[in-house]
Formats: C-alpha cells, sequence, structure tokens
C-alpha cells in the first residue's frame, strides 16, 4: 500500500516529455487500489453479487415462489435444492438470488437518495453559515437524538410495511449523519484561499459551489457513503425481520431469516443462511469503503 | 466547567423539545385516521368521538401538541390499544429489563475491547492484530438478530446448555440476576447485543493507541528506559477520557437497537414492546416506548458529555 | 472629494481603460472598517469585538506599489479582503478610479472585480487541488461570459507570461507544482481578469530566497508590461523595501505611519516603525543595535489601549499618550510625497514634551 504511494510519487517528476499526460486525481486513486487486494477481492464478490441479483431469473434453478408441501425443509443438497429449501417448499438457492435484488436495492438506494439530499443540505449550511447552518445542522441534531435503529423502527413503525415506506425511512435516517458529513467538508474548503479567489472573479454562488466546493466534498462525502450501504443493507433487513418491509411471499433476505425463524429446530443450518447472505454482503462492502477511505484520503 | 456544563446541560432542552415534536409526528404520519390509530380496531363510533374530543383532535395541530405534550409531561402517554393499559408504566417497566442488559453488555465490551485494543496495538500489523481486526470488522457487520439466531442454533438447540428465549416461569417479576438459574436467560441477549459494541470499541481502541504509540513522547518515554508494558499503561491512560465516552455512546445505541435482539430471544425489555406494538399496530405504545427510548439516549449522552469534561479538562474549549 | 490633486507618478503612460485621468488615484480608502464579533457564553451572544481594521484611510496612485507592513495580527489581510470585497465592511467608502464602488450610484461590483485582483499566500489552499492549474486560470474569464476555447487559450497564455511552459504545467494538479510554481500560477489566476490593482497579500513570504527573488522580479516585469498598480502586504520589510514606492506601516488595526519609501526607511518617525526597523537590522550581526526594541507581544485587538495604542509598548510614552489619540492629519488630502505618522511628537504643540515647537517644513 504504502509502496504504491511512493511507487506513483516517483513517477511523476520523470513525465517531462512535454506531451506527458499527468495523472488525474481519480487516476491517482486507482494506482492505490490496483495494489489493494482485500479491497479488490472485496470490490469483484460485490460485483458477483449484484450480477447473480440481477440476473436471478436466469441463474435461479427453481420458481422462488413455487412451495411444494412434499419439500418442506429439506437440508442443504438434498436432491436438486442446492442450499435446502425453506418452511414452505420453496427452493433456498432461488429465493436467495431473488432477495439479493431486494436487500441490494434497499442497501443502495436510499444511500443514494441521502446522499443527494443531505449532501445537498451539508453543503448549503456549510457554506451559507450563521443563520442557515443553525437552522439546518440543528434540526439534524434532532434526529441525532435517536440511535439510528429506533429512528428507522420509529418512522417504519409509524409508516407500516412495504418496499416504499422503507426505502423512505431508511433515506430519512441517513440524511443527517451524511449532512453533517457534509456540512463539516463544506466548512472547511469554504475558507480556503482559492474559494475566495474564486468569488473575487465575481462568479455566482452557484458556479463556486460546482466548480469549487462540490469537488472538494465530494470524497469524503462519497467515502462516508460508502460506509452506509452495508449499514443500510443491515438496517432494511432488520425491518424486514420486524415485519417492517416486503410483504411475504416476496423474498427478502431478512424476511426469509424471520420467517425460517421458527425452523430452527429442524433445519438450523439452512434457517441460517439468508444471515451469511446479508453478513457476507455487509462485510464486503464494509471492507471496500475501507479501501476506498485508504486510497481516497491520502493528501494531495 | 460549571459555565460549560450549564451550557451543555440547556443546548439539551432544545434537543428534547425537537425530540418530543418527532415523537408527536409519529401518530401523524401513521397511515389513515389518527383516531383509528389510537383506537383499536373494536372500538364504536361513540368511543371514537369520545377520544376525538379528549385528544382535541378538531383542533390545529400545534395546539394538538401543546395538549400531548402538557400529558406527557405528568407522565401520561395514553393508553396502550392491545392491552388497554396505561403506556407509561408498561414502558418502565420493561425499560428496566432492557437498560440492565444493555448495561452488561456494554461493560462486558468495553473491558474486552480494550484488552483487544491493546493487544492488536502492542504488534501492529502482526498475526494477532489481523486477528482481531478480523474479529472487529465481523462485529461491526453482523446483522445482530442473525447472530441471536446463530447463538440460538449453537447453545441452546446444538448443545443445550442455555434457554432459547425469554425470562424463564417467573417474568420479570422476581428476576434475579445474580443467581444462575435465572440469569442464563440474560447470556444470549447480551452476547449479542455487546458484539456490535465490541468490534467498534476495537478498532477505536486499537487505532487511537497506535496513534499514540507513534508519538514522540512515548519515544522519549523509551529513551528513558521505560519497558513496553510500563509505556502501553501510559498510552491507555492517555485514551481512557476517549474510551469511557465511547462507552457511554455505546450504551445509548444499545437501548435503541435492542429492538431486534430482544425480539429474538423474547426479552421483555422496550425492543420486544416496539416489536409487538408493530405487530399489533398499537401507535401509543410505539409512539410512548421511541420517547422514553429517545430521552434516555439523550440524557445518557448528556450525562458522558459532562463525565468526560471531568475527567478531560480540554473538553470545555470546544 | 472624488478628485484631488496630487503629483502623477514619473511615468504613467496612457491607458485605455483609464477613466479618471492620470491624477486620480487608482484607489482611495476612506474611513474603511471592520469589527469582527466575538461570541461566547451560554446564548453565544456576541460579548466583544475585534478590531481588526479602524477606520484606516489611504490612496493608492496609478502606476505605484503601496507596501503595507506591520505585526502579526495587525488587520492586513482583513484590510486586504475588505479592499477585495471578500467580507463586508462596518463602515467607510472605497473609491476606484474616480467611482464609488458598490452603492448604488457607483460603478457595480462586478467593475470592481475586473479591475482590482489579489494574490494569495502560497498555501494549500490557494490553489483547489482538485482543478488542473489550466481551469485554476480559466475560471475567471469564464465566469466573465468568455467561451471555454478562448478562456483556456488565455490561460496558456498567461502561464507563459508567468514564466510556465503551457505544455508542460496546464493538466498539472497543485500538489505536483513547487511552491514557487504554485505562486506563478497564483498570480496567472489573478491577472485573468486584465486588472489594473493588484493586491498581494504575504505573496512571496513562503518561499525560498532565491525563488522569492525570481517572482519577486517577475512581478516588477508584469507591472511595467500590464500598466499593473500594486499593493504589497508583508512582514518582510526588505522586500517591501525592495519593491514599494509608498509604504504604510499598520499597528493593531489602523495607519500610524505612511510615506514615500525612503523617508520611512531613513527617517522613520513613530516609534513602532523604528521599533520595526531596528527588529529588521538586528538580524544583521554588522548593523546589530543594542536591546531588542519591541519588547513584549501586541496588546489585543479587542480591548486596545486608550489613547495612543502603542503607548503600552512605547519607549516615549507620555501622559498625553494615555489621555488622546494622535491624528495621523489628513492623509487623503496629503500629497503622495508627504510623510505622515500618527504620534504625538511630531504634532506641533500636540502637549508631548519633544514635540516640535514649529510646523516643520
Ligand atoms: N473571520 C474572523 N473572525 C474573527 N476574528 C478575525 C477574523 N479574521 C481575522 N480576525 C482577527 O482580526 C485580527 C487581524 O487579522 P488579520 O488576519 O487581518 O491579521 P494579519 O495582519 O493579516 O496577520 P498575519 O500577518 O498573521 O497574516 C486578528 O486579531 C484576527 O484574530
Ligand atoms: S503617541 Fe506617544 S505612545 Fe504613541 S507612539 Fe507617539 S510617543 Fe509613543
Ligand atoms: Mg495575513
Amino acid at each position: 500500500m504504502t509502496d504504491a504511494v511512493a511507487n506513483s510519487l516517483a513517477v511523476a517528476p520523470s513525465q517531462s516529455a512535454p506531451t506527458a499526460r499527468v495523472r488525474s486525481y481519480w487516476g491517482g486513486v486507482w494506482q492505490r487500489l490496483r495494489y489493494d487486494y482485500v479491497t479488490l477481492f472485496c470490490i469483484a464478490l460485490i460485483i458477483l453479487i449484484v450480477l447473480s441479483a440481477v440476473f436471478a431469473p436466469w441463474l435461479a434453478p427453481f420458481d422462488p415462489y413455487k412451495s411444494s408441501m412434499a419439500n418442506r425443509l429439506r437440508p442443504i443438497g438434498y436432491k436438486q435444492f442446492l442450499l435446502g429449501t425453506d418452511e414452505q417448499g420453496r427452493d433456498m438457492l432461488s429465493r436467495l438470488l431473488y432477495g439479493g435484488r431486494v436487500s441490494l436495492l434497499m442497501g443502495i438506494v436510499p444511500v443514494i437518495l441521502a446522499t443527494v439530499i443531505g449532501g445537498l443540505f451539508g453543503v448549503v449550511a456549510g457554506y451559507y453559515g450563521r443563520k442557515v447552518n443553525m437552522g439546518i445542522m440543528r434540526t439534524m441534531d434532532i434526529f441525532f437524538a435517536f440511535p439510528s435503529v429506533l429512528l428507522a423502527v420509529a418512522i417504519s413503525g409509524s409508516l407500516g410495511g412495504g418496499i416504499t415506506n422503507q426505502m423512505l425511512t431508511l433515506t430519512v435516517v441517513l440524511i443527517p449523519p451524511i449532512c453533517r458529513v457534509a456540512e463539516t467538508a463544506t466548512s472547511q474548503v469554504r475558507n480556503m484561499d482559492f474559494v475566495d479567489a474564486a468569488r473575487a472573479t465575481g462568479a455566482s454562488t452557484t458556479s463556486i459551489l460546482f466548480t469549487h466546493v462540490l469537488i472538494n466534498v465530494m470524497s469524503p462525502v462519497l467515502v462516508y457513503a460508502s460506509t452506509l450501504v452495508s449499514i443500510s443493507i443491515i438496517l432494511a433487513s432488520g425491518l424486514s425481520f420486524l415485519g417492517l418491509g416486503v410483504s411475504p411471499p416476496t423474498a427478502d433476505w431478512g424476511l426469509m431469516l424471520s420467517t425460517l425463524r421458527q425452523s430452527i429446530y429442524v433445519q438450523p443450518l439452512v434457517s441460517a443462511i439468508p444471515g451469511v447472505a446479508i453478513l457476507v454482503t455487509s462485510i464486503a462492502f464494509n471492507l471496500v469503503s475501507d479501501g476506498l477511505r485508504q486510497a481516497m484520503d491520502v493528501k494531495a | 466547567m460549571w459555565l460549560y456544563a450549564l451550557r451543555r446541560i440547556i443546548l439539551t432542552i432544545p434537543i428534547l423539545f425537537g425530540v418530543t415534536v418527532i415523537c408527536f409526528a409519529l401518530v401523524q404520519i401513521a397511515p389513515g385516521d389518527p383516531i383509528q390509530n389510537l383506537l383499536s380496531p373494536t372500538a364504536s363510533q361513540a368511543d371514537a368521538e369520545r377520544l376525538r374530543a379528549a385528544y382535541g383532535l378538531d383542533k390545529p395541530l400545534p395546539v394538538q401538541y401543546v395538549i400531548w405534550l402538557g400529558k406527557v409531561l405528568v407522565g401520561d402517554m395514553g393508553m396502550s390499544i392491545a392491552n388497554n393499559t396505561p403506556v407509561t408504566g408498561e414502558v418502565l417497566r420493561a425499560f428496566m429489563n432492557t437498560i440492565v442488559i444493555a448495561m452488561i453488555a456494554v461493560v462486558i465490551a468495553f473491558v474486552l475491547s480494550t484488552i483487544f485494543g491493546v493487544a492488536a496495538a502492542y504488534r501492529s500489523g502482526g498475526l494477532v492484530d489481523k486477528a482481531i481486526t478480523a474479529v472487529a470488522v465481523f462485529g461491526i457487520s453482523v446483522p445482530t438478530f442473525w447472530l441471536g439466531v446463530i447463538l440460538v442454533i449453537i447453545f441452546a438447540v446444538n448443545l443445550s446448555w442455555l434457554p432459547a428465549t425469554g425470562m424463564g416461569a417467573g417474568g420479570s417479576k422476581g428476576f434475579d440476576y445474580l443467581s444462575w438459574s435465572d440469569f442464563r436467560f440474560a447470556v444470549m441477549p447480551i452476547i449479542a447485543l455487546a458484539l456490535p459494541p465490541l468490534g467498534i470499541m476495537t478498532r477505536t481502541t486499537r487505532s487511537s493507541l497506535s496513534e499514540i504509540l507513534n508519538q514522540d513522547f512515548v519515544q522519549t518515554l523509551r529513551a528513558k528506559g521505560l519497558t513496553e508494558t510500563e509505556v502501553m499503561i501510559h498510552a491507555v491512560r492517555n485514551i481512557m477520557p476517549a474510551a469511557v465516552a465511547m462507552l457511554g455512546l455505546q450504551l445509548g445505541y444499545l437501548i435503541g437497537g435492542s429492538v431486534l435482539v430482544e425480539t429474538v430471544f423474547t426479552w421483555p425489555g422496550t425492543g420486544y414492546l416496539l416489536n409487538k406494538a408493530i405487530l399489533t399496530r398499537d401507535i401509543p405504545l410505539l409512539q410512548g416506548t421511541i420517547l422514553v427510548l429517545a430521552t434516555a439516549f439523550v440524557l445518557i449522552n448528556l450525562v458522558v458529555d459532562l463525565a468526560q469534561s471531568l475527567i478531560d479538562p480540554r473538553i470545555k474549549r470546544s | 472629494m472624488t478628485q484631488m490633486a496630487i503629483s502623477p507618478p514619473a511615468a504613467a503612460s496612457e491607458d485605455p481603460r483609464d477613466r479618471g485621468g492620470p491624477a486620480q488615484p487608482m484607489l482611495i480608502v476612506d474611513g474603511i472598517r471592520k469589527y469582527f464579533p466575538i461570541r461566547a457564553g451560554v446564548l453565544n451572544r456576541t460579548v466583544a469585538e475585534v478590531k481588526a481594521v479602524d477606520d484606516i484611510s489611504f490612496y493608492v496612485v496609478k502606476g505605484e506599489t503601496l507596501g503595507i507592513v506591520g505585526e502579526s495580527g495587525c488587520g492586513k489581510s482583513t484590510l486586504a479582503r475588505l479592499l477585495m470585497h471578500l467580507i463586508d465592511r462596518d463602515d467607510g467608502h472605497l473609491i476606484l478610479d474616480g467611482d464609488l464602488v458598490g452603492e448604488e450610484t457607483g460603478v457595480p461590483l462586478d467593475g470592481l472585480r475586473r479591475a482590482l485582483q489579489m494574490v494569495f499566500q502560497d498555501s494549500y489552499s490557494s490553489l483547489n487541488p482538485r482543478l488542473p492549474i489550466e481551469q485554476s486560470i480559466a475560471y475567471g474569464p469564464k465566469v466573465q461570459g468568455a467561451s471555454s476555447k478562448v478562456a483556456k487559450a488565455q490561460a496558456r497564455a498567461l502561464m507563459e507570461k508567468v514564466g510556465l511552459k503551457a505544455n508542460l504545467f496546464a493538466q498539472r494538479y497543485p500538489h505536483e507544482l513547487s511552491g514557487g510554481q504554485k505562486q506563478r500560477v497564483n498570480i496567472a489566476r489573478a491577472l485573468a481578469l486584465d486588472p489594473r490593482l493588484l493586491i498581494l497579500d504575504e505573496a512571496v513570504s513562503a518561499l525560498d530566497k532565491s525563488v522569492e527573488a525570481q517572482v519577486l522580479n517577475l512581478l516588477e516585469d508584469l507591472k511595467r508590461q500590464l500598466n499593473l498598480t500594486y499593493i504589497f502586504i508583508s512582514h518582510d520589510l526588505h522586500v517591501v523595501r525592495y519593491i514599494s514606492d509608498r509604504v504604510l506601516v499598520m499597528y493593531l488595526g489602523q495607519v500610524v505611519e505612511i510615506g514615500p519609501v525612503d523617508k520611512i526607511y531613513e527617517d522613520p518617525q513613530h516609534p513602532y516603525t523604528q521599533a520595526l526597523l531596528a527588529c529588521r537590522l538586528s538580524m544583521d550581526p554588522e548593523e546589530r543595535v543594542e536591546a531588542a526594541p519591541l519588547a513584549g507581544d501586541p496588546p489585543n485587538p479587542v480591548n486596545p489601549p486608550s489613547g495612543c495604542r502603542f503607548h503600552t509598548r512605547c519607549p516615549f510614552m507620555e501622559d498625553v499618550c494615555m489621555s488622546k489619540a494622535p491624528s495621523l492629519g489628513d492623509v487623503l488630502r496629503s500629497s503622495a510625497q508627504d510623510h505622515l505618522a500618527a504620534c504625538h511628537m511630531v504634532h506641533p504643540g500636540s502637549g508631548h514634551s519633544r514635540a516640535p515647537l514649529a510646523v516643520r517644513a
């Protein structure tokens, strides 16, 4: 890791031929990532999980909704059921593949929405300061008075179950922390001389925000947002586990875990499988965000 | 110091105020007529009208809020729909069950994370460090309710060492944490609760320790002839204020996050109460429980901040 | 008020951008003031104010370099930011080439933007770390309406002008440049809007001596080529002497002395200026003077001393200095050759025992 940094820095001065393209910021990030095998492996794993969810209809050996009273709770490797069957005799592997669709959606969409909305509020609060900052950040503080799980359960419990409500809930829960990170980063950037230099050209606030502020606020915010994907997946599966997610026939890792809970005495291993899927996905996202942080935080 | 404490306490008031606003809003965002959310499905039309008048639901929202807040302040959080009992009593009883296991869990997590953190920082990059870091990542990434299921599979189903759920025959009345026949019911919930904070705190301890160990003054200590153990004790003492603050914060998260673990183990705490409220769509119970937990979280944070400013006088500057 | 009799600088060539004529100062600063509130207490109320810039008046003649010196924290950067309209002033006026700036009747802020630019101290924050330097330079022209092609060409031309090969540097990021190169980029960026007055705040202070000399020479060349006027802020008295035509000395948010560079350096009137110069000399072993004359830290700008603000550190302090603030005189009506100092010792009849009896010639 450190070697990669040293190498890439040492290269710069020798590229003195007039046509030399000097590495961009993202080029540098990639240089550092290239040698971080754990992160690369996890990225590959995530791509694999995403692909298998996207192509679930082609990959799944069975119809995930077709139940069979005769084949209930079969063990792993029973006949053609690679991962056994659930309490209604549905193929676990197929349900797992389909379930990944909802779980990944719940990990990614709320984070994207919250990054856009929370980031916007944070940048505005950080850039304008004073009253605007007070108004926005003190409101966010109120949400920080709730532990995230509690806030999610509170909102979701009131709104009721369903995929839209779940997404809405997670977005609301994730907005305040992103807003805070964006606000901190923005108020740091805002006090830098190059922002003053831009203001001195007579540029509009919008232009300054887009050209000078966002580009610098983006990497801390994105790195932070990437850590939230795993949190969002776990929160979502927790809500589904409580019955606040998708409604029953739909496959979803959290919900599968919940319905299989009654069967742990019969098929303990099969009952644990959806949790393994959640755990692996969440660890992969966690390690990738760690790797990204290291690759992107190197001070220029 | 006193000025800081006073300021910190005063700043808590608008936060608590905001918490009540959000809790009040919970009833409003629930789909359907709020009165239906407050009533059991079997209630008659007359009941509905009586309740509507009692809650002043014909009045504008801010007025409704003030009326509601006034009741909450004297400890009246309405009636639970499912049991038709006062919410306040039910929540407070459950809260005691939650706070006790949360505290035990967080103290265990604190002690273990300090040991792990020291062991990992001692030989940074070594095998022990890698193993401990892996455990920490696991603790952070694992969904607690799944962990609970796994624990049940291992200790209750396979080994039959521990009871799977509940608090035993006596329930929470007369539950004695000091007697094994009762306490064994709490063991698995405590383990499931302790793992995530253990992961987070180990990570923090490890990174702040190795940061300190790389500072100049530590080199000076070494040069003075202190042994590695003495140097480590010095470093650990340095990170204690931050670690204690972390402990408080994690306790706060635990009482909020207990809902899943308590559901898995049907441990009759606030989390289990929440789950019950969700299943029966008992909105007053949900609202009351959330209000109590969020208030507790805010107050714990306040106490942590004040305690930290006592230990570490530098805090008051910020 | 806006027109006044001062002798034009020696070689002010005709400039099409000129509006007020050669005798009109480039910039007149009239009674400008900035107090920063200090918030504290339980409710975060304003409990006091930092008097960072407190009633400062001066003017800058077209084509000259006005040096501004003073200790750290005396308000130099605040003054620069006020002139640039980067922070709002609490009081005072700015007159740019005869036109009142910012108010409804005068030149719009946009006109000021073009005419006035600033070069910041070289630091990690002076250039946007995520923009190639070509884009940093081209940003200003683009904001002012140039197409991105034109702006880019302009940026490349400017890079050549400040001595950076465009092919080599255009696509580089700030962290790939040395301090001197970055400072050249900062200068190019400031020149991109074709300004008439450049404010250079500690523009060479962070550079090595040899690089500093190169950048100073570049600044001199550019000034001649582009018909520029400079306000040069620095705490390095050698550099200020080298580059300035006139010098303004600041102490705790006020002007204590102003005059032509040679008069200030050879015959400083204000005890503070004398002390500053003595400090400088003492660094040179051959001209070392006895006893460091500037003892102690500057007083707190929140509660500046009564009367003369320098009286807590002045060796000539007398009763009158504590009760009555010495005036600098009417700077705006003085000529550029005049040498003014805000000290009771130079004002006849001030009550100070060392004050002259009659007006000096
Ligand atoms: N935004 C601000 N808020 C509050 N006080 C400020 C602010 N900016 C400057 N000050 C205060 O105003 C005074 C003058 O600061 P300024 O930066 O203008 O000094 P300076 O002469 O440029 O110093 P230096 O030589 O160190 O750059 C200082 O006491 C400083 O603490
Ligand atoms: S007025 Fe008095 S105190 Fe101030 S500089 Fe002159 S002699 Fe010194
Ligand atoms: Mg300054």
